[in-house]
């Protein structure tokens, strides 16, 4: 085994180019396009080619001898009946049209359009799908038995239960913050006892659920389309079809409901640990009592507060488990798909929740502030 | 043509007091195999005997409990990383499902392993992608497909193009012709044992196929109670009596399928 050797005689007045050794990927000398550019040379002197001495002859050494032959035969060649069939494999080639369509300029209006399509597209499928939800519900009305129970509680454990302690962290951490900063503002007016309001209405109405559903949307949304997603690319689902299992009733029904119960219930928990975490800071920063603080809680939060929260929480989840789902169902057999559906999941998600947040806000102006009941 | 001097270099494959054990489960006890450059190996064994985890461990994928494994005389979790790497590079190996890149086109596909060896310019990888499209019997069109749109038999064609891209000297199989139907399952045979005529490789590949093991086999290991049990040209191992072996061979539908590779 010797490497790709080039050897030059004159033979008969004729040049003739002798290659010896291994004419294969791992044994040609590195970099490639020194030895072709000697070859080249050697072809464009019109030189035979005696290739009996090569040891061995692979497709890369094949076709780089064609290409400095100008993807010809030359005229003088002697090869042993292995090596010309290597080659002749490499002379085989047929030309591949590398025309993949003209490209597209980016055009905006272009951009819009395709944007717009499949928005409208998108908005019909999730209808669709929650049309399928009520389809679903009303079969299970008159089939109580197919209720698909440990789907539900397997989610319910595994979005709701599982998602507890982050939650509380997070509620927790903002309780503190807002009750810090808004202290120190409150402080300079005289009005550290508004810091109970403040925390009390914002935290309840507002921040819980946003957070909530921001966590939830993350954790529990992304790996909904990421499961559907691969069960998808292994033809579970398809599986489940023909099992007449409906996939919707199994799979989507339980998410569905499983984060409308948990998220109210979420909400309720993460404001708690961010009232408490405000509390904690208040009274290091303010000197409130730990009892002032609840008794005052109590007057000057409106219980209509936890209403909205807990609305807020049951619409967001079910918001967030429909898009996991509908996306989940999008995608295609391949990884670049499931990656792609899950950032848009999230996403989507995240920017339906603050809009329909921000519905909300206009619709409850009148209720639950605490001059207006 | 490379068989003839495979005294001198050292045996393609070289597997020596190998142990592999799942906590208490033991699935190879002291198994030793060795390959010659150039022999086909066709490794049988009833299911959860252990036939694809030592393939594993041939590719380097699994780590051994014990014992060594070297491929063409080199330890394949050699800790020199540019050893390894090397090593890597002398073979192909072929998944059972095919384990297509799914986000990159056939033609991306093939052209993957050429491109990561940074040493060839993209004119001369196109005309190795096409060349070795055409060897598995695809058209350059093809090659615009993307893995989700390819039969079974396509993703195989395929799937054994890129393993056979950078020219390998060993190609391990799993599972050749699993998923495919007899036809087609013998046209793969076919086809493999034609590119391995021309190009010379040694084939070590783990099948419960019987028609693509005649086919396609020089030489039988047979893996059962944990050790190998035979190791030979299939007329010998034929002749060892072990349950397993009269089982697996010695059916009618056997006996028609060796006649019909011995031919």
């Amino acid at each position: 085994m010797a490497a790709a050797a080039i050897e030059t005689v004159q033979r008969d007045g004729l040049l003739h180019a002798r290659l010896s050794g291994d004419w294969t990927l791992a044994r040609l000398p590195q970099p490639i396009d020194q030895i072709e550019a000697q070859l080249r040379d050697l072809s464009a002197r019109n030189a035979g080619w005696d290739l009996e001495a090569i040891d061995r002859l692979d497709s890369v050494g094949a076709i780089l001898l064609w290409r400095v032959w100008g993807r010809q035969w030359p005229s003088a060649l002697a090869a042993l009946p292995a090596h010309r069939h290597v080659l002749e494999r490499a002379a085989g080639i047929v030309a591949y049209d590398d025309t993949r369509g003209p490209r597209r300029g980016f055009s905006g209006v272009l951009f819009l359009g395709e944007l717009a399509l499949r928005a409208i597209k998108d908005l019909l499928g999730v209808i669709a799908l929650v049309g399928q939800m009520v389809l679903d519900l009303a079969h299970l009305f008159s089939h109580p038995r197919d209720i698909p129970w440990r789907e539900f509680s397997a989610n319910l454990y595994k979005s709701g239960a599982q998602a507890l302690p982050v939650t509380a962290l997070v509620g927790f951490l903002i309780g503190v913050v807002l009750s810090y900063l808004s202290s120190l503002q409150l402080k300079a007016f005289g009005a550290d006892i508004y810091i109970v309001n403040l925390i009390g209405v914002s935290i309840v109405r507002e921040l819980g659920p946003m957070l909530v559903a921001v966590l939830v949307a993350g954790r529990s949304g992304s790996a909904m389309t990421a499961q559907i997603g691969v069960m998808r690319v292994t033809e579970e689902i398809d599986a489940l079809a023909t099992m007449g299992v409906s996939r919707t009733l199994r799979i989507v029904l339980p998410k569905l409901a499983a984060l409308a119960i948990a998220m109210p219930l979420l909400v309720v928990w993460c404001s708690a640990a961010g009232i408490i975490g405000g509390m904690v800071s208040a009274n290091l920063q303010l000197d409130l009592s730990y009892g002032f603080f609840f008794h005052t809680l109590a007057k000057v939060v409106p219980v209509a507060n936890v209403w909205i929260g807990m609305g807020k929480g049951f619409v967001f989840g079910i918001l967030i488990a429909l898009l996991a789902c509908y996306f989940g169902l999008q995608v295609k057999p391949n990884t670049e798909s499931l990656s792609s559906m899950t950032t848009t999941s999230v996403v989507s998600a995240i920017t339906l929740v603050i809009v329909v947040d921000a519905v909300f806000a206009v619709l409850t102006r009148n209720i639950g502030m605490p001059g207006s009941s | 043509m490379r068989s003839c001097d495979s005294s001198m270099s050292p045996p393609a494959i070289e597997i020596r007091g190998v142990w592999t054990c799942y906590g208490d489960t033991v699935i190879h006890r002291d198994v030793d195999l060795t390959v010659e450059a150039g022999q086909m190996l066709g490794l049988v064994g009833g299911s959860g005997s252990g036939k694809t985890t030592l393939l594993r461990e041939i590719v380097g994928l699994l780590v051994p409990s014990k014992g060594s494994v070297k491929v063409f005389g080199h330890a394949v979790l050699d800790p020199d990383p540019m050893l390894r790497r090397m090593v890597r590079r002398r073979f192909g190996m072929l998944f059972q499902q095919g384990a297509l890149f799914s986000a990159l086109s056939v033609y991306d596909n093939i052209a993957f392993p050429l491109r990561e060896l940074h040493v060839l310019d993209e004119e001369m990888i196109r005309d190795l992608v096409l060349l070795k499209l055409g060897m598995v019997e695809l058209e350059p069109r093809h090659g615009r497909l993307m893995p989700s749109e390819l039969s079974g038999g396509m993703v195989k064609r395929v799937a054994l193009a890129r393993a056979l891209s950078l020219e390998p000297e060993l190609l391990v199989l799993d599972e050749p012709t699993a998923g495919l139907d007899p036809d087609r399952g013998e046209n793969f045979v076919k086809l493999i044992k034609m590119l391995q005529k021309e190009l010379g490789f040694t084939v070590v590949m783990v099948t419960h196929d019987l028609d693509t093991l005649a086919g396609l086999a020089t030489q039988m290991a047979v893996l059962a109670d944990q050790r190998i049990i035979a190791c030979g040209t299939p007329a010998e191992v034929v002749a060892v009596d072990h349950p397993f072996i009269r089982n697996f061979f010695c059916s009618e539908r056997a006996a028609t399928a060796m006649q019909k590779g011995a031919r």
